[in-house]
């Protein structure tokens, strides 16, 4: 009992907030709400048995890379986003793209329910095994899922060169 | 059953009003240590040898004016110091401070010395840390002052920076306790080598608690690194535009910092609660003892040492402690793997 109330605590925390961070126009707010958001989904794996993952979605989302996101945006000193469009049509807005945004959120959404109602049963887990050990989960990580965890990671370093390649600008 | 819970509850409120104390003293003796340095007397007429100077300085601080800049983010720069106060008395919460009691008998089981032993303590530990930031980033934002924006953005960078070493410092003392808990980590610590040299991890890592205690000064914002608020340039950094009550939650919340990053660094490289002569039941006078003498180093440190330009602090994190950290952890694990510690 305690604890269903506590998930659907940390749910409604959940969405409400990240349903704010895109309803809501001040990109420091945005930040701040997708800080409590990681923190609702943090409560969530704590209901799940799985402290670890709890306390590094804490960790590195929360701690690490929201600062640099709140950093990045204080610096800027960004100002409330454009509410007009006056001047000239935003690009996204075009009937084009907002067509093919349309078409991708319907596929999205068909997805979603698609994946809900077949799912069902037990849901993720290793069967058998505790995900609240740190060792039982670092051996998992470096011996079955060690190729997944290498690709990931060169697909975090190919993002980052990209990124430069992107930023940098072109020197005469 | 009962007895525990409520003896649970006492425990908590106790842990509580003891850190809310330790500020008040490490005032005192932060004034009376520097005094002490520079040759003068420090504060001497309220009570004896001004021991309730601290008292006197929280009802100024209630009694003063709360002020807030017209262009502030109101409901920020009200949450800023909640978040800072907040953050620094969680952090506490994992951290064991003497071995089970049954209080002389007086419980049918024992208690844990601890609000709540979570197994992944050290993390926890580290989680808040790097979670505390907002309110000193959020202060200097809301602030919608200059000076407070400086402060707030070097605080970030800072934190960011030294994070790194931080965690992997604590990383070390993971390898050899074999445990994310921390009392597990302290019980590994109990017992002598030879006979006389107490099995301290500080002797195993005297790299890991050197980086330890220098990106513990650098998170708690202290000098020499105490740039967030580094008065000559920055007025009062991020809590400039504070006043009265708000100001005391930062102030309060750099002191109880101060004192969970010295009862961490106990736990972690100077064996807890373990020591000699005394009972295990009185191990928490050992514990006193080992966090009164961090912090005193602590105290030391800011009188002694001028603080570093912006770019050494950064230079120094990223290009020094870094790699030092990084190497002191990869020899551990080989030694580990080695010696099968």
């Amino acid at each position: 009992m305690g604890s269903e109330l506590a998930f659907y605590l940390f749910a409604a925390v959940a969405v409400v907030a990240s349903l704010l961070v895109i309803a809501q126009r001040n990109p420091i707010y945005s930040v701040l709400l997708l800080i409590a958001s990681f923190g609702a989904l943090s409560g969530l794996y704590v209901l799940l048995d799985a402290p670890f993952v709890a306390v590094i979605q804490i960790v590195v989302y929360a701690g690490a890379i929201m600062v640099l996101f709140l950093f990045v945006v204080m610096l800027l000193n960004a100002p409330h986003e454009e509410t007009e469009y006056d001047e000239r049509v935003h690009p996204l807005l075009q009937a084009g793209p907002l067509r093919f945004g349309a078409f991708l959120a319907a596929a999205l959404m068909v997805e979603l329910v698609w994946a809900l109602t077949k799912g069902g049963g037990e849901a993720g887990g290793f069967p058998g095994r505790s995900v609240s050990s740190v060792k039982e989960i670092g051996r998992l990580l470096f011996t079955e899922y060690s190729f997944p965890f290498e690709v990931t990671s060169i697909l975090i370093l190919v993002a980052m060169v990209g990124a430069v390649v992107l930023a940098r600008r072109e020197t005469p | 059953m009962t007895a525990l819970l409520i003896a649970q509850i006492v425990l908590t409120l106790f842990v509580f009003f003891m850190l809310l104390n330790s500020a008040a003293v490490m005032v005192y003796v932060e004034r009376k240590v520097a005094a002490l340095l520079q040759q003068r007397l420090g504060p001497y007429r309220v009570g004896w040898q001004g021991v309730l100077q601290p008292l006197a300085d929280i009802v100024k601080l209630l009694f003063k004016e709360e002020l807030r800049p017209k262009a502030a983010d109101a409901f920020l720069f009200a949450l800023a110091p909640i978040i800072a106060a907040t953050c620094a008395f969680a952090a506490f919460s994992v951290v064991p401070f003497g071995a089970e009691t049954t209080l002389g008998g007086w419980l049918p089981e024992p208690l844990k010395l601890q609000v709540s032993d979570v197994n992944v303590a050290i993390l926890v530990v580290f989680a808040i840390a790097s979670m505390s930031v907002y309110g000193i980033v959020l202060a200097g934002w809301s602030s919608n002052s200059k000076y407070s924006l400086l402060g707030g953005l070097r605080s970030s960078a800072q934190m960011i920076s030294y994070e790194l070493s931080y965690g992997l410092a604590l990383t070390s003392v993971l390898l050899l306790g074999q445990s994310m808990s921390l009392t597990d980590v302290v019980n590994q610590q109990s017992g002598t080598w030879l006979g006389f040299i107490p099995r301290w991890f500080v002797f195993l890592q005297p790299i890991g608690f050197l980086i330890y205690m220098i990106a513990g000064i650098a998170e708690t914002n202290r000098a020499p690194f105490d740039f967030p608020e580094a008065e000559q340039e920055l007025v009062a950094g991020y809590h400039t535009e504070y006043s009265s009550m708000s100001f005391a939650m930062f102030f309060l919340a750099e002191y109880v910092n101060m004192v969970t990053v010295s009862a961490v660094a106990t736990d972690l490289f100077l064996g807890g609660w373990h020591g000699p002569f005394l009972p295990e039941s009185l191990g928490w006078i050992w514990f006193l003892l080992k966090v009164g003498a961090i912090l005193f180093f602590y105290v030391w440190m800011r009188w002694t040492l001028p603080r570093y330009r912006y770019d050494q602090l950064m230079r120094f994190g990223w290009k020094v402690l870094l790699p030092v950290a990084v190497i002191n952890v990869l020899v551990t694990a080989a030694g580990v793997l080695y010696f099968g510690i």
